[in-house]
This record gives structure tokens, C-alpha cells and sequence, in this order.
């Protein structure tokens, strides 16, 4: 890795000269759309160059997975209500268009980890609904075997590293990866998702510091849904004009926002960000404005005082990121009402089908529990390892 | 064979890996440029570069989150804490993330990560600089934990740790840093995690040690059999989780005593785990009941001569063995 500072500096000065400039946009207007987003008009971004680029069935693709998202997420919650499921569970709905408008642009370097509200990400990189909805059911036949739960979905094959509990914990992991990928030579990337609350961790900062300081092929792309719990952006954070990812700044980091609800801004912006760091490797901030419809998570019955139920009315009316590629394509003439419709069903179907999966899927056996602790019992012959390694008297099961 | 001190063992064994496998780097402040902050890592920035000795800002939890990220994806990061206390800002990654991240997603990946660094009290710094969290470490499952009392145990568990597909926290001793013993040479020298090593064979007592501590106990020893002709047995336990129980065993169900030492705070610490085992397994082998010496249970005092009685020194042990047979010191 590079530690000649002296030369770094001034590449990182012009870098974030051309952040702010990059923006295109100036503060005040910025501030708009980071805290009003208003609706802009939708086909402002169809014309950059990974938009244009969509073929007719990329784009009907995107409105799948979508749509997949919603379904899956409802049907979630109809199991979680009754009672199939323990613990929390954070639904995606009304975040859809980031993570299907990120991921899909990801090549075979391009990884992505996020937090606890891991769903949607987790279905946009390809994993199926029936390992999904096993896994929030607690079956052997879930994508953790039924370890992780909601909060901790893995698909490394999938170039998908979690599913993250800890609030902003995952933000150094993302930067292990990119740290990675840079070491070993490889053109690639990291999509790191955080929450707007997360942004007010230590770890992001220093993440943010390192990344700027290392030239880190990393994209920490923050989902703004205005509120961290019951607690709104303004409540829990200072932020400059442009919003939390003009933080980025202090960093000698590049940043931008987009409008979450319409999939061609979260892609180009996304497109922009991959390309800095496959090329320059050098990290972006990507803010993208979008709200869940949800409480945090269906434990919390509260979400209507926080907020008004207007509020989330005018979001699902105006800027529900599905509608809104629906009108998108209806317009430019790729998908009609019928077809929608039809790949609604579709989706529901499959969501219904991946809960008779998770309904009839065993539960993992109770030797499970000492199983994936650590990778030389698992792998015994492949360590050198000796000793008692686990230390209960009596195992409950013998 | 070669006589080096355990700051050279350990400085070999970092130079034959990162010879050996081209994911292994070194990361952490004050490694590289400046040698390290107590000499461990010296030379190895002229000789490796700044791909494999990395100088990382004052910001644990960013770089041992940093590593834990790289390992996932294959690299083996072995990631210095200037003192093992500073881990506690980074508690969060080092420990929640390093012990779950493979259980929780049902086995789909492992963490290859050393974190490292001298856990020790004894060198009047206060409280803040001189923790010895094995005990707290130990206690997570997912996690691997050494001590090391010699040089040659410092190589040999060194190069296993990093070879390890699990993350290990290896915990040095800046007071041992200058110690000398023999080492072999071969650059396959490999010493199992989980295999303690009988120090010293005897037949009247095993004292039960890690760390430091080993060498306090084979000093006590030692003044044991020329004083009072009682014969220790000395079992250094080297790794803390895995455990070698049978060791343990083999050794009080010979002696029919047991002693055990540690510069650890007493509360949950080492030696709880490894009385309550003893009153397992050997229940009816035991002459007297298991002794426990640890730290003085307080935070650690800065004043020099109070910092040295805190700790458990060799004189202590040897009253405490000789109250184990009812003689008076
Ligand atoms: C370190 C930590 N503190 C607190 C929590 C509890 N908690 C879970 S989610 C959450 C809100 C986070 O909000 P945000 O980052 O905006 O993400 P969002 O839920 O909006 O996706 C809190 C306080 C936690 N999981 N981890």
C-alpha cells in the first residue's frame, strides 16, 4: 500500500476540489434534495451512460427484483405477526430502488455488505427467497442454517458479506475488503451500506479517515430514511448544507447524493462512484434519499409518533420507488399495466412458495449449536490445533 | 538451536511468514517506520516494505475492522496493539465481529487474523496500560487465545497462529521481550495451540501458570526444592482457549497438588476455569484443595515497589506451596 504521503495530499486536494464540484449542484439546492427531495423530474438521469446503456429486459429486471423485495418483505411480515419468527425484523419496503439500482451494477470485484436491515440487498445480489425466508424462520435450510437470523443474511459466493447487527459495525469490515482487493492487485470495489444514524459512529470516521488516507476502493453509500429508530436526521445529527455526505469532505473524500425513489439517479450515481474506484481507486460517500414505510422494525408499534402519518402517505403517493419505474416505463413504452401486474403476482407467489419452503424446512439439530465456531473443528486435519476447545461439563442433548 | 530473546522470536517468526505466504502483513501504529513501539517489528519495514508493514493511524477499531474485512476475503492480517489494553476501544470489532462473523453465517467464511500485542502489568504505566484480557477473550467462543512464556514457545505459536483459519489473540509481555532461550532454526518450527508444556517435572505439586507467571514459578520451584526439598512440577499452559486439559490432569493426578498462577485479576479469571476442571476430573486425587495465585484484585497501581507486590513473585508462590503442606514459611 502506498504510505508516500507527500505526493497523496495533493492528489487527495484536487480529488476533493472535484468532489464538490462534481456535484453539480449548488449547496442550496443540494440541501433540497437531501432533506425535501423534491420530485424532480424523472427521466433527469436516463441519460447517463450506464442508464442508456439498459437494455429493454435490464430494465424490466430491475422492476422484478423490486417487486420481488415488497413481496418478499410482506409476506415476512404476515409470518412475523404470526409468530413464526423471533427477534426483529426490518423491513426494506420503500428502499427498494438502492439496493436493486446498486447491485446490479456490480461486477465480479464489486462486493457489498450492509446492516442489520438486510433483506433487500440480499434478494437484489440473487439470493433466493426460500433460503431468505428459512433463515428469518430459523430452519436448517436457511442461508446461515439458521445462525444469523434477520439482521445476518451471508452470501459470500455471492460476493455478499452480511447482514450486520451492530449499528456502523460493519463500516471497517466494508474497508477490510476493499483493503483486500487493492492488496491483491484486482480492479474492484466495495459497496458498504449504512443507515443515516450509523454515519454518527466512531468506527465510520475512522474508516472514512483510512479510506481517504489509503486510496481505498471503497463506496460507503449511506440510506437516508430521515430517521434512526425514533429519531429523526435533524435530532440526531449535525450535518453540512449538502447533508451527511458532504461529511465526506473532511475527509478529502468525494461525495454526492441521490433521489432513492428513482432508480436511474441511484444509478448513475452509483456508476460514478465504481468507476473512482476501479480507476482512481478512491472512495466515495454516496447519500441516497429514501424512506421505509415500516416501523424500524415490527416491534415498533410507535412509528406514528415519531412521524406523521401524512408523511408517509406523501412518500407512498409521490415517490414510492416502484410506482415510480412503473411510470418510468410505462412511458418510455417497455412495460405496461398488465405486465406489472402480472409480475406482481408472480412475486407473490414466489414469496408464498418460500414460506411453505420455510414452514416444511427442519430445524437444524441441536449438535448445530458447535458446529461453524471455529474453522478447525469444522476442518479437523486441516490445523494443528490440540486441547479442549469447548467447555461445557455435559452437552443438554447427551 | 539458536540463544534469542523472545522479541527476536517473535521477529523471525513475522520475517519466515511473511516469506512464506504472500496474504500475510503486519499492521498497526508505529510498525513500521519507527520499528515498533517496543522493537518487535524492527527491520522488518527496511526488508518487507510498506505492503507488508503497514503504519496505521491511532484508530483501533478502524484497523482491526480493517483486518477482520481482509481476512474475510483470504488475506491474514496480523494486527499489533502498541499494549493489548488499547483492544478495548475497539471492542466491538475485535471480539463481537472476529467471534461471530463465522457462526452467523452458518460457517460461509473464517476470520485468519492474529491480534497481538504485549497484555501485561509490572511496568508502572497505572491501570489503563496494563491489562491482561485472556480471561475476557477466553471467554468467547469463535476465538482462540496464547500467552506465551519463552521465546521458542513465542516462535512456534507465532507461526501457528498466523497459519490459523480462526482469529487468535496472541498476548505478549513487554518484561519478557528480553528474555533469551533456545529456539530451533527450522523454518517449520511449530508449536500446536493447545498443547501446554511441563516446564519442570516433579512429583510433590503442580503449579499451574501462563505467561510471566512460568517464570515466577519455576524461580519458586526451584527455592522449593532447595529449601524445603519439596519437588514442583511447573506446567505452562501457553494457550488459554483451546485448553490442554490432559495435561493438566496427567500432572495434579501425579502430584496430587495444585497451584496455579496467574498475573491476571482473580475474578473469572484462568485459573477459576482450571480449578473448576481439576475438581472435575481429579476430584479424588487431590491431596489439599487447589491454591489460586493471581493479581491483587485491584486496578493495577502505578507505585513502583507496590506494582511489584501486586503481582504474584516467586516468594509468594513458595509460601503459598508451603501452606498447601502445612509447613509455615
Ligand atoms: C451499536 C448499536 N447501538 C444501538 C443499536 C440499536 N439500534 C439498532 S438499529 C438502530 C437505529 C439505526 O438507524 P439507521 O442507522 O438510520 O438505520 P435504519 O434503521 O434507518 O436502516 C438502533 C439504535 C445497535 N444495533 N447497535
Amino acid at each position: 500500500m502506498s504510505t508516500k504521503t507527500a505526493k497523496k495530499k495533493t492528489a487527495a486536494k484536487s480529488a476533493a476540489k472535484k468532489s464538490s464540484g462534481s456535484a453539480k449542484k449548488s449547496a442550496p439546492a443540494k440541501k433540497a434534495a437531501a432533506k425535501k427531495a423534491d420530485a424532480p423530474d424523472l427521466r433527469r438521469y436516463a441519460d447517463a451512460p450506464v442508464n442508456k446503456a439498459m437494455s429493454k429486459s435490464d430494465k424490466i429486471r430491475a422492476f422484478v427484483d423490486m417487486v420481488r423485495i415488497r413481496k418478499f418483505e410482506q409476506a415476512a411480515l404476515q409470518s412475523y405477526q404470526k409468530g413464526k419468527m423471533g427477534g426483529f425484523l426490518h423491513l426494506y419496503i420503500g428502499q427498494e430502488a438502492t439496493a436493486v439500482g446498486t447491485c446490479a451494477l456490480l461486477g465480479d470485484h464489486d462486493h457489498i455488505i450492509t446492516a442489520y436491515r438486510d433483506h433487500g440487498h440480499a434478494l437484489a445480489v440473487g439470493m433466493t427467497m426460500n433460503e431468505c425466508m428459512a433463515e428469518l424462520y430459523g430452519k436448517y435450510t436457511g442461508c446461515s442454517k439458521g445462525k444469523g437470523g434477520s439482521m445476518h443474511f451471508f452470501a459470500p459466493e455471492k460476493r455478499y458479506w452480511g447482514g450486520h447487527g451492530i449499528v456502523g459495525g460493519q463500516t471497517p469490515l466494508g474497508l477490510g475488503i476493499a483493503y483486500a482487493l487493492k492488496y491483491k492487485g484486482l480492479k474492484g470495489s466495495c459497496l458498504c451500506f449504512l443507515g443515516d444514524g450509523a454515519v454518527n459512529q466512531g468506527p465510520f470516521h475512522e474508516s472514512l479517515n483510512l479510506a481517504g488516507l489509503w486510496d481505498l476502493p471503497i463506496i460507503y453509500v449511506i440510506e437516508n430514511n430521515r430517521y434512526s429508530m425514533g429519531t429523526s436526521q435533524d435530532r440526531s445529527s449535525v450535518y453540512p448544507e449538502g447533508g451527511l455526505a458532504q461529511r465526506a469532505e473532511a475527509y478529502r473524500i468525494d461525495w454526492t447524493t441521490a433521489h432513492g425513489e428513482n432508480l436511474y439517479d441511484v444509478r448513475a450515481k452509483t456508476s460514478e462512484a465504481i468507476e473512482r474506484a476501479h480507476e482512481k481507486s478512491r472512495p466515495t460517500v454516496l447519500e441516497i434519499a429514501t424512506y421505509r414505510y415500516y416501523g424500524h422494525s415490527i416491534a415498533d408499534a410507535n412509528h406514528q409518533k415519531y412521524r406523521t402519518k401524512e408523511e408517509i402517505l406523501e412518500y407512498q403517493r409521490n415517490r414510492d420507488p416502484i410506482m415510480v419505474w412503473q411510470r418510468i416505463l410505462e412511458e418510455e413504452g417497455v412495460l405496461t399495466a398488465d405486465e406489472a401486474k402480472e409480475i406482481e403476482n408472480k412475486a407473490r407467489d414466489e414469496a408464498k412458495d418460500s414460506i411453505r419452503f420455510a414452514d416444511e424446512s427442519p430445524f437444524p439439530p441441536e449438535s448445530e449449536i458447535l458446529t461453524d465456531v471455529y474453522h478447525s473443528v469444522d476442518n479437523p486435519g486441516s490445523h494443528t490445533n490440540q486441547g479442549k476447545i469447548f467447555f461445557n461439563d455435559r452437552l443438554p442433548w447427551e | 538451536m539458536a540463544l534469542i530473546t523472545y522479541r527476536q522470536a517473535l521477529k523471525d517468526a513475522f520475517s519466515e511468514e511473511i516469506e512464506r505466504d504472500e496474504n500475510v502483513f503486519i499492521m498497526g501504529e508505529e510498525v513500521a517506520q519507527y520499528n515498533g513501539a517496543y522493537k518487535v517489528t524492527e527491520g522488518l519495514w527496511d526488508k518487507y516494505g510498506d505492503k507488508r508493514l503497514v503504519d496505521a493511524p491511532i484508530s483501533e477499531a478502524g484497523f482491526i475492522g480493517l483486518g477482520i474485512g481482509a481476512a474475510m476475503m483470504g488475506l491474514r492480517p496480523v494486527i499489533e496493539m502498541m499494549f493489548f489494553s488499547f483492544v478495548y476501544v475497539a471492542w466491538d470489532q475485535a471480539v463481537n465481529n472476529a467471534s461471530s462473523l463465522r457462526y452467523m453465517s452458518g460457517g460461509l467464511m473464517n476470520v485468519p487474523l492474529v491480534i497481538r500485542g504485549p497484555a501485561n502489568g509490572g511496568t508502572n504505566v497505572g491501570a489503563t496500560h496494563s491489562h491482561t484480557p485472556e480471561n475476557l477473550v477466553a471467554n468467547f467462543p469463535g476465538l482462540k487465545c496464547v500467552v506465551p512464556a519463552t521465546a521458542a514457545d513465542a516462535k512456534g505459536l507465532m507461526k501457528s497462529s498466523i497459519r490459523d483459519n480462526d482469529p487468535v489473540f496472541f498476548m505478549e509481555s513487554t518484561l519478557l521481550y528480553g528474555e533469551e532461550s533456545e529456539v530451533p532454526e527450522d523454518p517449520d518450527f511449530l508449536i500446536p495451540l493447545g498443547k501446554a508444556d511441563v516446564k519442570r517435572e516433579g512429583t510433590d505439586l503442580s503449579i499451574i501458570a501462563h505467561g510471566r507467571s512460568v517464570l515466577m514459578a519455576l524461580a519458586a520451584a526451584k527455592e522449593l526444592k532447595k529449601k524445603h526439598n519439596i519437588d514442583a512440577e511447573v506446567v505452562d499452559l501457553r494457550s488459554i482457549r483451546p485448553l490442554d486439559e490432559e495435561t493438566i490432569i496427567k500432572s495434579v493426578k501425579k502430584t496430587n497438588r495444585a497451584l496455579l498462577v496467574e498475573e491476571n485479576k482473580p475474578y473469572c479469571g484462568i485459573g477459576s476455569q482450571v480449578s473448576h476442571l481439576i475438581q472435575r476430573r481429579a476430584f479424588d486425587y487431590l491431596d489439599a484443595p487447589v491454591h489460586r495465585l493471581s493479581a491483587v484484585d485491584a486496578p493495577a497501581i502505578y507505585s513502583p515497589p507496590l506494582e511489584k507486590v501486586q503481582l504474584p513473585e516467586a516468594k509468594v508462590i513458595v509460601r503459598e506451596a508451603l501452606d498447601m503442606f502445612n509447613i509455615k514459611a
